[in-house]
């Protein structure tokens, strides 16, 4: 079973991988409306609730690293962790999580519903490729709009910490921004962002996979979607740690 | 009469299976150009999984299936899309997609396949809503619609790319009396005005008799008997004769015999 369905989220990889790169030059291109869709459903319209996550985010881990370091008397580090720790890990991670919930749910059910009413089966009769059609405007969106909308959330999350940091704390606001960049590097921002990219795939890959398998009526659609939602969120921790250990701990 | 005529598609020995479950059993028919072909049976003969063999939804387990000189049973994806692009289908349910209008359902195939100018494009909607009587639906969405009206926009689409095929799958399913003559109406209007070749699956025994030339009777998997309608209406099978009578009593069985009774309703009862 499992083996199964891993083979078939990897075909399907493959499929619209395919359609990107080959379908332009069989005169098969996406379709600009599809992907402008997608892109701002799945980019604008996500940008409250990934703000407000990771701002509030940005907060707590202020003030939860607040309380610790304020007994070692290095207060000022709060910048440096809040940083670090929002771009490298809590940032994309979360971002990717409320992505899956939001996106990766809303995709699962609209191409399920689409299965269990035949409308798969009339884009099949019409000579219109589901994968072509369906799933490369969402795989694409999502891969442009992750990563953007993860740039942005580690902003919002150092900024909540700032408050904190500024307003609370009492630190300088000056040597508060000084702290931040003089602790981050380009690395945490990097691979921070090519994480999101991979969960992005994860997301889209999923999601769509248990859209097209669905079967069995309204019941089907609810448990592809919950399937959906589970699946992403359990891969995506797993990508995580496996990407940091080869970032941060594989030897060079 | 039909014989003159030239085949458009050609059953040979088709055979599906699924599991362990034999669907179809060496079904072998031949449809010829202009006529209408009424599939029917009841329910779980295989008519549906006959139709989705015909549309190359699903590829049989042995046999062929000839369209257009090709083999679909084993034509790839490519050569599958254009043979696809020469007929339409109407689903039971319509299909239409609905994050789009009508008229953008109806002009999804012409934007894709074609380059036709958008003016173009626009007056084909349009004539096709008027040939299934909805002028003026064009900026409606699916979800407005009703059964009957979605079944004709679906129809308006199958008929966009002025196939030379038609498949119905029980297009009067839920419908009302005179709405089932409407489509009824429209099948035989579209097969003598534009000489589409339809396949239609149904058990609604009222449109079978009006619409057909020809009529196939499937029964556990094999084709039972094909015929004029009226060759079938006279037919000495006696399932054929049930199943065009709609009697409860008859070879097809649906009550059980007293003893088989009893032994069913107490298997899963320790005493």
């Amino acid at each position: 079973m499992l083996v199964r369905q891993t083979r078939d989220v990897l075909a399907l990889l493959v499929q619209t991988v395919y359609w990107v790169f080959v379908g332009p030059f069989r005169g098969k291109p996406v379709s600009r409306k599809g992907l402008f869709v997608q892109t701002v459903f799945a980019g604008v319209d996500s940008l409250v609730i990934v703000f407000f996550v990771n701002f509030f985010i940005g907060i707590v881990l202020a003030m939860q690293s607040a309380y610790q370091l304020e007994q070692l008397g290095a207060t000022i580090y709060v910048a440096a962790l809040v940083a670090v720790s929002v771009t490298r890990e809590i940032g994309p991670v979360l971002t990717s999580l409320v992505i899956a919930g939001r996106v990766g749910a809303a995709i699962t059910a609209e191409i399920s519903t689409m299965k269990v009413t035949e409308q798969i089966e009339a884009l099949e009769t019409l000579s219109l490729n589901p994968v072509r059609y369906l799933v490369v405007p969402r795989f694409l969106a999502l891969l442009m709009v992750l990563p953007c909308l993860v740039m942005m959330g580690d902003i919002i999350g150092m900024f909540g910490g700032y408050i904190v940091g500024v307003y609370n704390l009492g630190l300088g606001s000056g040597l508060y921004m000084d702290t931040t960049i003089e602790f981050l590097t380009v690395k945490d921002i990097t691979t921070g962002l090519f994480k999101s990219a991979v969960f992005s795939m994860i997301i889209s890959m999923i999601a769509c996979y248990q859209g097209l398998s669905t079967e069995g009526g309204a019941e089907g659609v609810g448990r592809s979607t919950t399937q959906s939602v589970v699946t992403s969120f359990i891969l995506i921790i797993i990508a995580d740690a496996v990407l940091t250990a080869v970032f941060y701990f594989a030897k060079t | 009469m039909s014989d003159k005529k030239e085949i458009v598609i050609s059953v040979k020995n088709l055979t599906k299976r699924f599991g362990s479950r034999t669907i179809l059993s060496e079904v072998s028919l031949d449809i010829y150009e202009g006529e209408t072909l009424v599939v029917m049976g009841g329910s779980g003969c295989g008519k549906s999984t006959f139709l989705r063999h015909l549309i190359g939804a699903l590829r049989p387990d042995e046999g062929e299936v000839w369209m257009f000189g090709k083999n679909i049973a084993k034509a790839d994806e490519m050569e599958m899309d254009e043979i696809r692009k020469q007929f339409g289908m109407l689903f039971q349910s319509g299909a239409l997609f609905d994050s789009m209008t009508v008229g953008e359902n109806i002009a999804l195939p012409l934007r894709e396949h074609t380059k036709l100018d958008e003016n173009i494009i626009r007056i084909v909607i349009k004539l096709k809503l008027d040939l299934v009587g909805l002028r003026g639906f064009e900026n409606l969405m699916p979800s407005q619609l009703s059964g009957g009206m979605k079944k004709r926009c679906g129809l308006a689409r199958a008929i966009v790319m002025d196939p030379k095929i038609v498949f119905y799958d029980e297009p009067t399913a839920g419908l009302d009396p005179v709405m089932t003559g409407v489509i009824d109406k429209l099948t035989m209007d579209l097969t003598k005005k534009l000489n589409i070749t339809s396949v239609v699956v149904t058990h609604d025994m009222g449109s079978v008799f009006r619409i057909a030339n020809r009529i196939v009777m499937l029964h556990e998997g094999r084709v039972l008997e094909i015929g004029t309608p009226d060759e079938i209406r006279h037919s000495k099978n006696p399932i054929v004769q049930q199943f065009i009578t709609g009697g409860a009593e008859g070879p097809i069985s649906f009550v059980q015999s007293g003893e088989d009774y009893l032994e069913h309703l107490t298997e899963e009862i320790e005493i």
